[in-house]
Protein backbone atom coordinates (compact mmCIF):
# COMPACT_ATOMS: atom_id res chain seq x y z
CA UNK A 1 0.00 0.00 0.00
CA UNK A 2 2.57 2.75 0.97
CA UNK A 3 5.12 3.57 -1.51
CA UNK A 4 9.10 2.64 -1.94
CA UNK A 5 11.06 5.57 -1.36
CA UNK A 6 12.66 6.02 1.74
CA UNK A 7 16.33 5.63 1.78
CA UNK A 8 19.02 6.21 4.99
CA UNK A 9 18.59 10.23 4.38
CA UNK A 10 14.95 10.04 4.84
CA UNK A 11 14.55 7.24 8.10
CA UNK A 12 17.39 8.98 10.17
CA UNK A 13 14.94 12.48 9.54
CA UNK A 14 11.96 10.44 10.72
CA UNK A 15 13.83 9.27 13.78
CA UNK A 16 15.04 12.62 14.44
CA UNK A 17 11.90 14.52 13.84
CA UNK A 18 9.71 11.74 15.59
CA UNK A 19 12.58 12.36 18.90
CA UNK A 20 12.18 15.87 18.51
CA UNK A 21 8.37 15.85 18.60
CA UNK A 22 8.21 13.65 21.80
CA UNK A 23 10.79 15.83 23.36
CA UNK A 24 8.55 19.64 22.39
CA UNK A 25 5.94 17.40 23.99
CA UNK A 26 6.91 16.37 26.62
CA UNK A 27 10.04 18.03 27.63
CA UNK A 28 11.96 15.52 29.66
CA UNK A 29 15.55 15.88 27.93
CA UNK A 30 15.92 19.57 27.61
CA UNK A 31 14.16 20.12 30.86
CA UNK A 32 16.70 18.02 32.80
CA UNK A 33 19.46 19.19 31.01
CA UNK A 34 18.89 22.84 30.99
CA UNK A 35 17.96 22.81 34.85
CA UNK A 36 21.53 20.74 35.63
CA UNK A 37 23.42 23.83 33.70
CA UNK A 38 21.93 26.55 35.06
CA UNK A 39 22.04 25.21 38.50
CA UNK A 40 25.77 24.32 38.32
CA UNK A 41 26.69 27.67 36.51
CA UNK A 42 24.81 29.06 39.09
CA UNK A 43 26.64 27.49 42.15
CA UNK A 44 30.44 28.25 39.90
CA UNK A 45 29.44 31.93 40.02
CA UNK A 46 28.68 32.05 43.26
CA UNK A 47 31.61 29.88 44.28
CA UNK A 48 34.27 31.47 42.19
CA UNK A 49 32.47 34.90 40.65
CA UNK A 50 34.35 37.70 39.26
CA UNK A 51 37.54 36.45 41.23
CA UNK A 52 40.13 37.07 38.08
CA UNK A 53 40.43 32.83 37.28
CA UNK A 54 43.29 31.66 35.32
CA UNK A 55 42.03 31.00 32.09
CA UNK A 56 42.98 27.37 32.48
CA UNK A 57 40.39 27.13 35.71
CA UNK A 58 38.17 28.73 33.55
CA UNK A 59 38.05 26.63 30.76
CA UNK A 60 38.10 23.55 33.28
CA UNK A 61 35.29 24.86 34.80
CA UNK A 62 32.98 25.55 31.70
CA UNK A 63 33.59 21.98 30.72
CA UNK A 64 32.75 20.56 33.49
CA UNK A 65 29.93 22.05 33.53
CA UNK A 66 28.88 20.97 30.16
CA UNK A 67 30.12 17.35 30.85
CA UNK A 68 27.55 16.89 33.98
CA UNK A 69 24.84 18.98 32.23
CA UNK A 70 25.28 16.22 28.56
CA UNK A 71 25.34 13.21 31.72
CA UNK A 72 22.02 14.54 32.82
CA UNK A 73 20.19 14.39 29.44
CA UNK A 74 21.77 12.67 26.29
CA UNK A 75 20.67 9.08 27.76
CA UNK A 76 17.22 10.26 27.77
CA UNK A 77 16.72 9.57 23.92
CA UNK A 78 17.10 5.45 24.63
CA UNK A 79 16.06 4.99 28.16
CA UNK A 80 12.32 6.69 27.29
CA UNK A 81 12.39 4.10 24.32
CA UNK A 82 13.14 1.39 26.72
CA UNK A 83 10.95 2.67 29.49
CA UNK A 84 7.99 3.21 27.37
CA UNK A 85 8.31 0.04 25.63
CA UNK A 86 8.69 1.70 22.30
CA UNK A 87 11.80 0.06 21.79
CA UNK A 88 10.57 -3.37 20.48
CA UNK A 89 8.51 -1.97 17.73
CA UNK A 90 11.38 0.60 16.84
CA UNK A 91 13.60 -2.84 16.22
CA UNK A 92 11.79 -4.72 14.28
CA UNK A 93 11.11 -2.12 12.02
CA UNK A 94 14.14 0.66 11.86
CA UNK A 95 17.38 0.37 10.39
CA UNK A 96 19.95 0.55 12.99
CA UNK A 97 22.13 2.74 11.39
CA UNK A 98 18.76 5.21 11.06
CA UNK A 99 18.41 4.80 14.62
CA UNK A 100 21.69 5.59 15.67
CA UNK A 101 22.40 9.18 13.10
CA UNK A 102 18.64 9.86 14.10
CA UNK A 103 19.32 9.66 18.31
CA UNK A 104 23.26 11.34 17.47
CA UNK A 105 21.73 14.09 15.38
CA UNK A 106 18.50 14.51 18.36
CA UNK A 107 21.51 14.92 20.52
CA UNK A 108 23.66 17.23 19.19
CA UNK A 109 20.17 19.22 18.70
CA UNK A 110 19.85 19.13 22.41
CA UNK A 111 23.06 19.88 23.64
CA UNK A 112 23.49 22.89 21.29
CA UNK A 113 20.87 24.40 22.86
CA UNK A 114 21.83 23.91 25.95
CA UNK A 115 25.22 25.57 25.06
CA UNK A 116 23.21 28.44 23.61
CA UNK A 117 21.73 29.29 26.60
CA UNK A 118 24.39 28.26 28.79
CA UNK A 119 27.68 29.87 27.13
CA UNK A 120 26.60 33.37 26.84
CA UNK A 121 25.78 33.40 30.85
CA UNK A 122 28.88 31.82 31.74
CA UNK A 123 30.78 35.09 30.08
CA UNK A 124 28.44 37.22 32.09
CA UNK A 125 28.59 35.44 35.59
CA UNK A 126 32.38 34.71 35.28
CA UNK A 127 35.21 37.02 34.14
CA UNK A 128 36.05 34.98 31.17
CA UNK A 129 37.54 36.56 28.61
CA UNK A 130 35.28 37.50 25.61
CA UNK A 131 37.11 39.11 22.76
CA UNK A 132 38.15 35.88 20.70
CA UNK A 133 34.90 34.08 20.23
CA UNK A 134 35.35 32.66 16.91
CA UNK A 135 37.74 29.87 17.65
CA UNK A 136 36.06 29.13 21.04
CA UNK A 137 32.90 28.95 18.85
CA UNK A 138 34.61 26.44 16.66
CA UNK A 139 35.34 24.53 19.97
CA UNK A 140 32.09 24.61 21.50
CA UNK A 141 30.91 22.39 18.14
CA UNK A 142 33.64 20.25 18.11
CA UNK A 143 33.25 19.47 21.76
CA UNK A 144 28.94 19.06 21.20
CA UNK A 145 29.80 16.80 18.42
CA UNK A 146 32.41 14.83 20.13
CA UNK A 147 30.22 14.04 23.49
CA UNK A 148 27.35 13.63 21.55
CA UNK A 149 29.44 10.88 19.51
CA UNK A 150 30.52 9.17 22.49
CA UNK A 151 27.36 9.73 24.82
CA UNK A 152 24.81 8.26 21.94
CA UNK A 153 26.29 4.62 21.80
CA UNK A 154 26.67 5.03 25.29
CA UNK A 155 23.22 5.93 26.45
CA UNK A 156 22.04 2.61 24.26
CA UNK A 157 24.00 0.77 26.36
CA UNK A 158 22.80 1.59 29.39
CA UNK A 159 19.16 1.76 28.20
CA UNK A 160 17.96 -1.76 29.69
CA UNK A 161 20.23 -1.13 33.34
CA UNK A 162 18.72 -0.66 36.54
CA UNK A 163 21.05 2.43 37.35
CA UNK A 164 20.99 4.14 33.91
CA UNK A 165 22.25 7.81 35.44
CA UNK A 166 25.11 6.38 37.63
CA UNK A 167 26.51 4.03 34.69
CA UNK A 168 25.92 6.33 31.86
CA UNK A 169 28.03 8.83 34.24
CA UNK A 170 30.46 5.77 34.75
CA UNK A 171 30.72 4.42 31.27
CA UNK A 172 30.78 7.97 29.58
CA UNK A 173 33.90 8.82 31.46
CA UNK A 174 36.73 7.16 30.60
CA UNK A 175 35.66 7.68 26.82
CA UNK A 176 35.08 11.11 27.27
CA UNK A 177 38.25 12.09 29.46
CA UNK A 178 40.93 12.40 26.66
CA UNK A 179 37.79 14.91 24.80
CA UNK A 180 37.62 16.95 27.86
CA UNK A 181 41.59 17.16 28.46
CA UNK A 182 41.43 18.03 24.39
CA UNK A 183 38.91 20.87 24.82
CA UNK A 184 40.30 22.47 28.38
CA UNK A 185 43.40 22.44 26.69
CA UNK A 186 42.09 24.22 23.57
CA UNK A 187 39.67 26.95 25.71
CA UNK A 188 42.60 27.65 28.03
CA UNK A 189 44.42 28.84 24.94
CA UNK A 190 41.89 30.94 23.39
CA UNK A 191 41.47 32.21 26.72
CA UNK A 192 44.91 33.36 26.56
CA UNK A 193 44.12 34.92 23.07
CA UNK A 194 45.52 32.39 20.64
CA UNK A 195 44.01 32.47 17.30
CA UNK A 196 42.52 29.72 15.46
CA UNK A 197 46.19 28.69 13.65
CA UNK A 198 47.42 28.64 17.02
CA UNK A 199 45.69 25.90 18.04
CA UNK A 200 45.77 23.79 15.12
CA UNK A 201 46.84 20.85 16.51
CA UNK A 202 44.21 21.49 19.58
CA UNK A 203 41.46 21.63 16.42
CA UNK A 204 42.84 18.05 15.07
CA UNK A 205 42.52 15.98 17.64
CA UNK A 206 39.12 17.57 18.30
CA UNK A 207 38.15 16.42 14.80
CA UNK A 208 40.21 13.34 14.63
CA UNK A 209 38.40 12.17 18.04
CA UNK A 210 34.64 13.00 16.53
CA UNK A 211 35.38 11.18 13.58
CA UNK A 212 36.50 7.68 15.52
CA UNK A 213 33.88 7.89 18.22
CA UNK A 214 30.78 8.61 15.38
CA UNK A 215 32.59 6.11 12.87
CA UNK A 216 33.45 3.49 15.42
CA UNK A 217 29.39 4.04 17.41
CA UNK A 218 27.93 3.40 13.82
CA UNK A 219 30.04 0.07 13.34
CA UNK A 220 29.16 -1.20 16.83
CA UNK A 221 25.44 0.23 17.25
CA UNK A 222 23.86 -2.87 15.69
CA UNK A 223 25.21 -5.28 18.26
CA UNK A 224 24.30 -3.19 21.04
CA UNK A 225 20.60 -2.54 19.60
CA UNK A 226 19.88 -5.98 19.10
CA UNK A 227 21.22 -7.25 22.06
CA UNK B 1 8.10 -18.57 -1.47
CA UNK B 2 9.23 -17.96 1.94
CA UNK B 3 10.26 -20.63 4.56
CA UNK B 4 10.17 -20.22 8.76
CA UNK B 5 12.05 -23.52 10.37
CA UNK B 6 13.68 -24.02 13.82
CA UNK B 7 15.72 -26.15 14.43
CA UNK B 8 15.69 -28.16 18.22
CA UNK B 9 15.00 -24.43 19.73
CA UNK B 10 15.68 -24.91 23.40
CA UNK B 11 15.30 -21.41 26.04
CA UNK B 12 16.24 -21.13 29.80
CA UNK B 13 16.08 -18.00 31.88
CA UNK B 14 19.02 -19.35 34.39
CA UNK B 15 18.55 -22.62 35.72
CA UNK B 16 14.46 -22.77 34.70
CA UNK B 17 13.57 -24.30 31.05
CA UNK B 18 10.94 -22.57 29.23
CA UNK B 19 10.99 -24.81 26.03
CA UNK B 20 13.02 -27.20 24.35
CA UNK B 21 13.30 -29.14 21.54
CA UNK B 22 11.05 -26.91 19.51
CA UNK B 23 11.09 -28.10 15.24
CA UNK B 24 8.96 -26.97 12.86
CA UNK B 25 8.69 -25.40 9.18
CA UNK B 26 6.46 -23.59 7.49
CA UNK B 27 6.19 -22.01 4.34
CA UNK B 28 4.00 -19.19 2.68
CA UNK B 29 0.18 -20.01 2.68
CA UNK B 30 0.68 -21.86 5.66
CA UNK B 31 -0.21 -21.05 9.32
CA UNK B 32 1.07 -21.99 12.92
CA UNK B 33 -0.54 -21.87 16.57
CA UNK B 34 1.68 -21.36 19.69
CA UNK B 35 -0.40 -22.91 22.19
CA UNK B 36 0.37 -23.44 25.88
CA UNK B 37 -0.74 -22.12 29.40
CA UNK B 38 0.21 -19.38 31.11
CA UNK B 39 3.88 -19.15 31.55
CA UNK B 40 4.51 -21.86 29.17
CA UNK B 41 6.45 -19.66 26.85
CA UNK B 42 4.99 -18.92 24.07
CA UNK B 43 5.42 -14.91 24.10
CA UNK B 44 9.38 -15.83 24.96
CA UNK B 45 9.45 -18.41 21.72
CA UNK B 46 7.86 -15.28 20.02
CA UNK B 47 10.59 -12.98 21.03
CA UNK B 48 13.22 -15.80 19.91
CA UNK B 49 11.83 -16.01 16.47
CA UNK B 50 12.06 -12.38 16.26
CA UNK B 51 15.69 -12.66 16.97
CA UNK B 52 15.19 -10.12 20.67
CA UNK B 53 15.68 -13.01 22.71
CA UNK B 54 18.99 -15.53 22.08
CA UNK B 55 18.22 -19.25 22.32
CA UNK B 56 20.09 -21.62 24.30
CA UNK B 57 19.98 -23.61 21.87
CA UNK B 58 18.91 -24.39 18.51
CA UNK B 59 18.07 -22.05 15.48
CA UNK B 60 16.10 -20.09 13.64
CA UNK B 61 16.22 -19.49 9.79
CA UNK B 62 14.07 -17.22 7.42
CA UNK B 63 14.65 -18.29 4.27
CA UNK B 64 13.15 -16.94 0.40
CA UNK B 65 13.11 -19.65 -1.82
CA UNK B 66 15.24 -21.63 0.44
CA UNK B 67 18.38 -18.65 0.88
CA UNK B 68 18.87 -17.72 4.25
CA UNK B 69 17.24 -13.60 4.68
CA UNK B 70 19.54 -11.91 6.71
CA UNK B 71 18.51 -8.74 9.03
CA UNK B 72 17.35 -6.13 6.81
CA UNK B 73 15.29 -8.58 4.89
CA UNK B 74 13.33 -10.20 7.52
CA UNK B 75 12.42 -6.71 8.89
CA UNK B 76 11.28 -5.65 5.41
CA UNK B 77 9.50 -8.80 5.52
CA UNK B 78 7.48 -9.39 9.42
CA UNK B 79 4.75 -7.68 10.82
CA UNK B 80 4.57 -8.14 14.50
CA UNK B 81 0.95 -7.34 17.14
CA UNK B 82 1.37 -7.89 20.18
CA UNK B 83 -0.02 -6.62 23.70
CA UNK B 84 3.50 -5.67 25.07
CA UNK B 85 4.28 -4.18 21.57
CA UNK B 86 3.88 -0.08 22.44
CA UNK B 87 3.97 2.98 20.12
CA UNK B 88 4.21 6.57 20.48
CA UNK B 89 1.83 7.85 22.97
CA UNK B 90 2.55 11.37 22.66
CA UNK B 91 2.24 10.78 18.63
CA UNK B 92 -1.22 11.11 16.72
CA UNK B 93 -2.13 8.12 15.13
CA UNK B 94 -1.06 9.72 11.69
CA UNK B 95 2.18 10.51 12.90
CA UNK B 96 3.01 6.89 14.43
CA UNK B 97 2.07 5.10 10.83
CA UNK B 98 3.97 8.16 8.97
CA UNK B 99 6.89 7.41 11.32
CA UNK B 100 6.74 3.49 10.88
CA UNK B 101 6.36 3.63 7.06
CA UNK B 102 9.10 5.77 6.49
CA UNK B 103 11.79 3.90 8.69
CA UNK B 104 10.90 0.86 7.11
CA UNK B 105 11.85 2.37 3.89
CA UNK B 106 8.27 3.62 2.56
CA UNK B 107 6.27 6.42 2.26
CA UNK B 108 2.14 7.16 3.09
CA UNK B 109 0.02 9.57 1.76
CA UNK B 110 -2.38 11.17 4.43
CA UNK B 111 -5.03 9.73 2.04
CA UNK B 112 -3.36 6.21 2.62
CA UNK B 113 -3.24 6.63 6.10
CA UNK B 114 -7.13 7.62 6.33
CA UNK B 115 -7.71 4.09 4.19
CA UNK B 116 -5.84 2.44 6.79
CA UNK B 117 -7.02 3.98 10.09
CA UNK B 118 -10.77 3.09 8.78
CA UNK B 119 -9.85 -0.45 7.57
CA UNK B 120 -9.23 -0.72 11.69
CA UNK B 121 -12.21 1.59 12.49
CA UNK B 122 -10.46 4.27 13.87
CA UNK B 123 -11.69 6.49 11.57
CA UNK B 124 -11.40 10.75 12.24
CA UNK B 125 -9.29 9.50 15.15
CA UNK B 126 -6.11 10.14 13.40
CA UNK B 127 -5.23 12.80 14.50
CA UNK B 128 -5.58 12.86 17.74
CA UNK B 129 -2.73 11.36 20.33
CA UNK B 130 -2.32 8.05 21.51
CA UNK B 131 -2.38 8.56 25.30
CA UNK B 132 -5.77 8.94 24.82
CA UNK B 133 -6.63 5.89 22.95
CA UNK B 134 -8.40 3.31 25.26
CA UNK B 135 -6.40 -0.16 25.20
CA UNK B 136 -8.89 -1.69 22.40
CA UNK B 137 -7.78 1.59 20.28
CA UNK B 138 -4.20 1.05 20.66
CA UNK B 139 -4.26 -2.73 19.94
CA UNK B 140 -6.09 -1.70 16.70
CA UNK B 141 -3.44 1.17 15.79
CA UNK B 142 -0.90 -1.82 15.90
CA UNK B 143 -2.80 -4.03 13.15
CA UNK B 144 -3.27 -0.50 11.40
CA UNK B 145 0.94 -0.50 11.59
CA UNK B 146 1.00 -3.69 10.61
CA UNK B 147 -0.90 -3.65 7.33
CA UNK B 148 1.58 -0.90 6.54
CA UNK B 149 3.23 -3.74 4.43
CA UNK B 150 2.13 -7.08 2.83
CA UNK B 151 4.28 -9.20 4.99
CA UNK B 152 5.69 -12.50 4.61
CA UNK B 153 5.90 -13.27 7.94
CA UNK B 154 2.60 -11.88 10.37
CA UNK B 155 3.41 -12.84 13.99
CA UNK B 156 0.69 -12.59 16.36
CA UNK B 157 0.92 -12.77 19.93
CA UNK B 158 -2.74 -12.89 22.15
CA UNK B 159 -4.05 -11.46 18.67
CA UNK B 160 -7.51 -10.06 20.09
CA UNK B 161 -6.80 -9.14 23.52
CA UNK B 162 -8.16 -6.01 24.75
CA UNK B 163 -10.26 -5.69 21.47
CA UNK B 164 -14.05 -5.93 21.74
CA UNK B 165 -16.47 -8.19 19.03
CA UNK B 166 -15.70 -5.79 16.03
CA UNK B 167 -12.36 -5.71 16.52
CA UNK B 168 -11.71 -9.58 16.79
CA UNK B 169 -13.75 -9.47 13.72
CA UNK B 170 -10.97 -6.94 11.54
CA UNK B 171 -8.16 -9.34 12.99
CA UNK B 172 -9.95 -12.60 11.80
CA UNK B 173 -10.35 -10.90 8.28
CA UNK B 174 -6.52 -9.69 8.60
CA UNK B 175 -6.06 -13.18 8.84
CA UNK B 176 -7.77 -14.56 5.87
CA UNK B 177 -6.93 -11.83 3.87
CA UNK B 178 -2.84 -12.89 4.49
CA UNK B 179 -3.70 -16.27 4.84
CA UNK B 180 -2.70 -17.42 1.06
CA UNK B 181 0.53 -15.17 0.33
CA UNK B 182 1.62 -14.99 4.51
CA UNK B 183 2.92 -17.38 6.88
CA UNK B 184 0.98 -16.73 9.86
CA UNK B 185 2.22 -17.54 13.26
CA UNK B 186 -0.79 -17.01 16.52
CA UNK B 187 0.37 -17.34 20.17
CA UNK B 188 -2.70 -18.09 22.17
CA UNK B 189 -4.79 -19.84 24.56
CA UNK B 190 -7.68 -19.19 22.87
CA UNK B 191 -9.82 -21.94 20.84
CA UNK B 192 -11.37 -19.59 18.14
CA UNK B 193 -7.85 -18.21 17.24
CA UNK B 194 -5.92 -21.43 17.35
CA UNK B 195 -8.38 -22.93 15.06
CA UNK B 196 -7.21 -20.43 12.39
CA UNK B 197 -4.45 -22.34 12.20
CA UNK B 198 -3.56 -25.40 10.53
CA UNK B 199 -0.59 -26.27 12.48
CA UNK B 200 0.05 -26.43 16.22
CA UNK B 201 2.65 -26.42 18.47
CA UNK B 202 2.56 -27.17 22.24
CA UNK B 203 4.41 -25.75 24.92
CA UNK B 204 4.79 -26.71 28.43
CA UNK B 205 3.49 -30.04 28.06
Amino acid sequence: MPNRSAGLANKTLAVYVKDLRLELRTRYALNAILMFGVTTLAVVSFAVGQTGLSPKLLAALYWVIMFFSAMSGLSQGFVREEETGTALALKLTADPTAVYLGKLFFNFSLLSTMTIIITPLFFVFTDAPNDNLAPFVLILILGVIGLCGATTLIAAIIAKAAVKGALFAVLSFPLLLTLLIGLISASQKVFDGQTIMEIGTDLQFLVAYAVIMITGSILLFKFVWQE
Amino acid sequence: MFTLRTENLAKRFGPRKVFSGINFEITTGQSLAVVGHNGSGKSTLLKVLLAQLRPTKGKVEFARDNGPMDDAAIRDQVSFVAPYLTLYDHLTAEENLKFFATVAGDSITGKQVDSLLARVGLEGRGLDDVVGYSSGMKQRLKYAVAMLKKPAFLILDEPTSNLDQEGKEIVFNLIDEYRKESIIIIATNETEEYQLAEQICRLGQ
